[in-house]
């Protein structure tokens, strides 16, 4: 074991710094992507490095080793792996811990996906629109077969004709292009290693300027989905502030409240990112998180040969050939 | 508490939003007949002047609660949700409290900070 194992255990602390500047600088739709698989990618190599050392500290154990028969040699695996016995019990308890953690998140996450499944069925109405009476402003899409989207007549009130165009290919979008299941995994990779949480928060975002844009290209008028978005928030606020009404939790309730006090909001930066040009070419941020992904899973498969060639070796030398 | 108070006082805060609902639920119940004011009023529990019913339904078809066609002289109402959209908003405030579920459904906005929206109005010129 070389350092190869150690690397993807530090690339996900530059890919947090770079998680905003991607959101904010890429095209939605390719940075959907890009943070989403990259933050899987991470996730994905930094747990199979502690699987990888905690498995270099077992076959270091006698008793392990005597229980299986001496189907390998203790000796040679101390001889030959620099990784010390603490480091590999610490990573081993980390995998448990990680495995575990997203083991929680992925069945919490499908429960409640399909109990959404199951509430977009039960509305009434066979339209994929159904409008509450409810005075508070709210819209939102429900996922499922077929998926649902849900506008408060309160909402409804705030805006004009237009804006209700906007309003519904804005959640149209969310479902047809399942950024829920974008989300799901950001989270899921998050949950394995919460260095990682920033990047999931930046998915939150650019699956709604995804949406964002959708609903620009389909009403021709990305400054009137900047207006309607705006005062769709106002209306929502206004109508939320009532005694006794609460506005259900933001998206990404789920990790917590990321954003720091003095920054603009998401509300906000998606109104800026609609009043401004669309954004073409790739920023680098996007370069360096993309190098990022790829060389966790790089030194993942180095991390992952070197240990299979350990593995031949003290199994070899347990049975007397070829050892050294 | 005596008995003969010939005009209860107009409802206000918390007792308006009961009427609403009482109402509502009239309505709901007749549904798809349309009622007059009249009908509602015999309807309700409680001794409730012509006039604050009249004026009720008015406020909920004006809030795009309630439909209404001219019948005579007065006006029927109807209800635009039918029974199982309330059963749908009363579900959904259930179900509202679980965290998990926030990351699943996708809203058209967040929740703003003051600043949020000091911003917003400068940045679309809203006016406040």
């Amino acid at each position: 074991m070389h350092v190869a194992v150690y690397l993807p255990l530090l690339f996900p602390l530059p890919a947090a710094l770079l998680a905003r500047p991607v959101g904010e600088r890429l095209p939605p739709r390719p940075a959907t992507w890009l943070l989403t698989v990259g933050a899987l990618v991470l996730a994905a190599a930094g747990t199979a490095a502690l699987g990888m050392l905690a498995v270099t500290g077992l076959i270091r154990i006698p008793l392990l080793a005597r229980l299986s028969h001496h189907h390998w040699s203790v000796l040679a695996a101390q001889h030959h792996d620099p990784a010390s016995l603490s480091t590999a019990l610490l990573a081993g308890t980390l995998a448990a811990a990680v495995t575990l953690l997203a083991g929680r998140m992925l069945w919490l996450r499908a429960r409640t996906l399909a109990e959404a499944a199951s509430e977009a069925a039960c509305l009434p109405g066979n339209d994929q629109l159904v409008v509450l009476d409810d005075p508070a402003a709210e819209a939102y899409a429900i996922p499922g077969r077929p998926g649902r989207i849900v506008i408060s007549t309160g909402m409804l009130d705030a805006l004009d004709p237009i804006e209700h165009q906007v309003l519904l290919a804005h959640e149209r979008a969310h479902l047809s292009q399942r950024h829920h299941l974008f989300v799901a995994c950001a989270q899921l990779a998050a949950a394995a290693n919460p260095l990682l949480r920033p990047l999931a928060h930046a998915v939150g975002y650019t699956v709604e300027r995804w949406a964002d844009e959708t609903a620009g290209a389909a009403v021709g008028d990305r400054a009137r989905v900047a207006r309607a978005i705006g005062k769709a928030a106002i209306a929502s606020r206004r109508t939320a502030d009532q005694p006794g009404r609460r506005l259900p939790a933001a998206v990404l309730g789920f990790l917590g409240r990321l954003r720091p006090a003095p920054l603009p909001g998401p509300v906000p930066r998606r109104v800026t990112a609609l009043l401004a040009p669309v954004p073409r070419r790739p920023a680098w941020p996007a370069l360096v998180l993309g190098a990022l992904a790829l060389a966790a899973a790089a030194c993942a498969l180095e991390a992952g040969l070197d240990l299979d060639a350990l593995l031949d070796l003290v199994k070899r030398a347990a049975t007397g050939h070829g050892a050294h | 508490m005596s008995m003969g108070v010939p005009e209860p006082a107009p409802p206000e805060g918390r007792a308006k939003g009961e009427l609403e609902a009482a109402i509502l639920a009239a309505l709901h119940q007749a549904a798809p007949t349309a009622l007059t004011p009249g009908e509602v009023q015999r309807r309700l529990a409680g001794p409730l002047a012509y006039t604050t019913v009249v004026t009720t339904l008015s406020r909920l078809q004006g809030k795009g609660l309630l439909s209404r066609e001219k019948r005579g002289r007065a006006y029927a109402y109807t209800p635009v949700a039918d029974e199982s959209g309330l059963a749908a908003r009363q579900m959904r405030k259930v179900l509202d409290g679980r965290s998990d579920r926030a990351a699943v459904l996708t809203h058209f906005v967040d929740e703003l900070s003051d600043d949020d929206e000091e911003l917003l109005r400068r940045l679309l010129d809203l006016g406040s």
